[in-house]
């Protein structure tokens, strides 16, 4: 069984530290775009009214506004759905945010299927992909609660755009208080030589989930909590590929262009290796629960599993 | 300053501007041209700019919304003698910091944001302002426009927060050429009555020829005594203002002037110094 210290949204990590850093930082000032409960920036409102802007249903005006707050020293956090925070204002952080390196740290919420009943227009997919390619731009994408916090505390003070994808669904918290987190560096949380699971976000808990499957098996994988794409841990990703000489990826958004893209990138010019990709595959979500849709796209550990086994037969 | 003194600084910086995209041999002359008036005005009589220290912490900010236009700032900065008459003839080449639009990651003094992709201004000034105004600080900004990026929806998202959050320290100023890359404003998609829809929105209004030097003051000076609403400068111009054989022709938006253009361009406007 993974070791699970309960559950919550990722949402509510990114709320917390964003109270706790506007208790510290007069600078800190925080956006929304009329989602603010549901991403869980309503705590920083209540508590700093005067440093919190609803910009409305605009999210252009939205990274315009926070790239402006940037220009006057300030460190703002823009967040609102996934969807919407990279997606529609895409050209505006290329052009206004990273293209003139602005401390402009962008939240996007509600991630991936587990979205659920609202369906495929609210499911962000894609965010991974169409942030990682920006030049100066960091993405974190954390695997829990904890960690989502860690990482929201760390961007504040890590310069240039950051964008920190998150989630509405409660999600198992596998990390600890003391676990340790750095921008760019991964977190190995299982030790194994046969191969190794790359994973990010949710993904990390099917991955250790598939782990203990393959395990009964007689197959020991390794899992890599690999929470920033970029700049991404390359050492790491070297490493796994030389210590167990196959690799799988798991990400709960579009294999193309995304996580598995990322880690691919770095082992075809390092250390080839087979890979296999686990993730949506290039379609969009649909309504329904979290826990089917994932089981449904194929997200779950046994898909991981069934991914490790065929990468065996290629090694 | 004297407003027979700032009509030689702008003759100075209109010859500037045929100069450098003469030597360049891409840029934008007409709307570069358009908006001399309103920048001189606003460089030597009004908003707070020590060109020793562009990043003075008591600055008004400027932020070009119409990044096409940059030739205007970077002539204006040079006259202000923030940067070198020299550096403008460096304009659009490799290694230059005079990009074809400007730049921040080029570090020259004077560009706080890069901009360039149309729409984009207005917010940026927007949160400026708002930032300024939780820090209780006096700095102004303002933010210069085009008439054709009014057809961006940004602008509006932008038009709809400055007055709901009572941005009495934003000054945005449209250039209002009535000329786009194809054609008459009016005839691509028509944006009129512009000061009417900012002054719906909950703007303060005012509306000027943008070459009359004591009107663009007046308005100015009128924008920074508004204790409530952001205001918004509709600026009557002429594209290729100045140049004869470029005036009110959309096709002189992103074409530079042969050599032999040049030294006529030039020659008119020297004879205005009479």
């Amino acid at each position: 069984m993974v070791e699970v210290f309960g559950k919550k949204a990722t949402r509510f990590g990114f709320g917390e530290a964003l109270v706790e850093l506007g208790e510290k930082d007069p600078k800190i000032f925080v956006l929304g775009a009329d989602t603010v409960s549901s991403v869980a920036i309503n705590g920083f409102q209540e508590k700093f009214p005067d440093r919190f802007i609803n910009v409305g249903i605009a999210e252009t005006n939205l990274i315009g506004m926070a790239a402006g707050l940037a220009v006057a020293g300030f460190i703002p956090f823009a967040a609102t759905y996934g969807v919407f925070a990279s997606g529609r204002p895409w050209e505006q952080i290329r052009t206004t945010v990273c293209y003139s390196n602005l401390n402009v740290k962008i939240g996007g919420s509600h991630s991936g299927l587990m979205v659920g009943p609202d369906g495929a227009t609210h499911q962000a997919l894609e965010e991974i992909a169409i942030m990682r390619c920006l030049p100066k731009m960091t993405v974190i994408v954390p695997c829990d609660l904890i960690e989502t916090r860690k990482a929201t505390m760390a961007a504040a003070y890590f310069a240039g755009p950051v964008y920190i994808r998150y989630g509405r669904e409660n999600v198992p918290i596998i990390t600890k208080p003391e676990t340790p987190f750095e921008i760019g560096k991964a977190n190995i949380l299982r030790d194994g030589k046969d191969a190794a699971i790359l994973a990010c976000g949710t993904m990390v808990y099917e991955s250790l989930a598939a782990a203990e499957i393959l395990e009964k098996k007689g197959i020991k994988t390794m899992v890599i909590d690999i929470h920033t794409i970029k700049p991404i841990d390359e050492k790491a990703i070297i490493d796994a590929a030389k210590e167990c000489g196959a690799i799988v990826t798991a990400e709960e958004h579009q294999i193309f262009a995304g996580f598995g893209s990322a880690v691919a990138e770095v082992v075809v010019r390092n250390s080839p290796v087979p890979m296999e990709f686990v993730g949506v595959n290039d379609t969009f979500g649909e309504s329904g629960e979290a826990a089917d849709l994932i089981k449904k796209f194929g997200l779950k550990d046994v898909n991981i599993a069934q991914a490790v086994e065929k990468v065996l037969k290629r090694k | 300053m004297q407003t027979s003194d700032l009509k030689i600084i702008s003759a100075a910086v209109r010859k500037d501007i045929i100069k450098m995209l003469g030597l360049a041999g891409s840029g934008h002359p007409g709307g570069s041209l358009s908006s001399v008036e309103l920048l001189v005005a606003l460089y030597f009589n009004h908003m707070k700019f020590n060109p020793n220290n562009a990043d003075d912490p008591d600055r008004d900010y400027f932020v070009l919304s119409k990044g096409h236009v940059c030739p205007v700032l970077y002539a204006v900065l040079a006259q202000t003698e923030c940067i070198s008459g020299d550096e403008l003839c460096t304009l659009r080449q490799a290694g230059s910091r005079l990009q074809g639009h400007p730049a921040k990651d080029k570090e020259l003094p004077g560009i706080e944001i890069s901009t360039g992709s149309l729409g984009y201004g207005l917010s940026i000034g927007a949160g400026i302002a708002a930032g300024l105004k939780q820090a209780k600080k006096a700095n102004r900004v303002y933010v210069l426009m085009g008439d054709g990026e009014q057809q961006e929806g940004s602008i509006w998202e932008a038009a709809m927060a400055a007055p709901h959050l009572n941005l009495n320290n934003l000054c945005a100023i449209v250039d209002d050429n009535a000329l786009q890359i194809d054609g008459e404003t009016k005839k691509v998609m028509n944006i009129q009555p512009l000061a009417q829809k900012y002054k719906a929105f909950g703007w303060n209004t005012i509306e000027i020829d943008g070459h009359d030097l004591d009107a663009i003051n007046a308005a100015y000076a009128a924008a920074k005594s508004e204790t409530n609403k952001p205001t918004a400068i509709i600026a009557k111009t002429v594209k290729g203002k100045g140049v004869s054989f470029m005036e009110n022709l959309a096709e002189w938006h992103g074409k530079t002037p042969s050599k032999e253009l040049a030294e006529k361009a030039l020659a008119e406007i020297n004879a205005t110094l009479g």
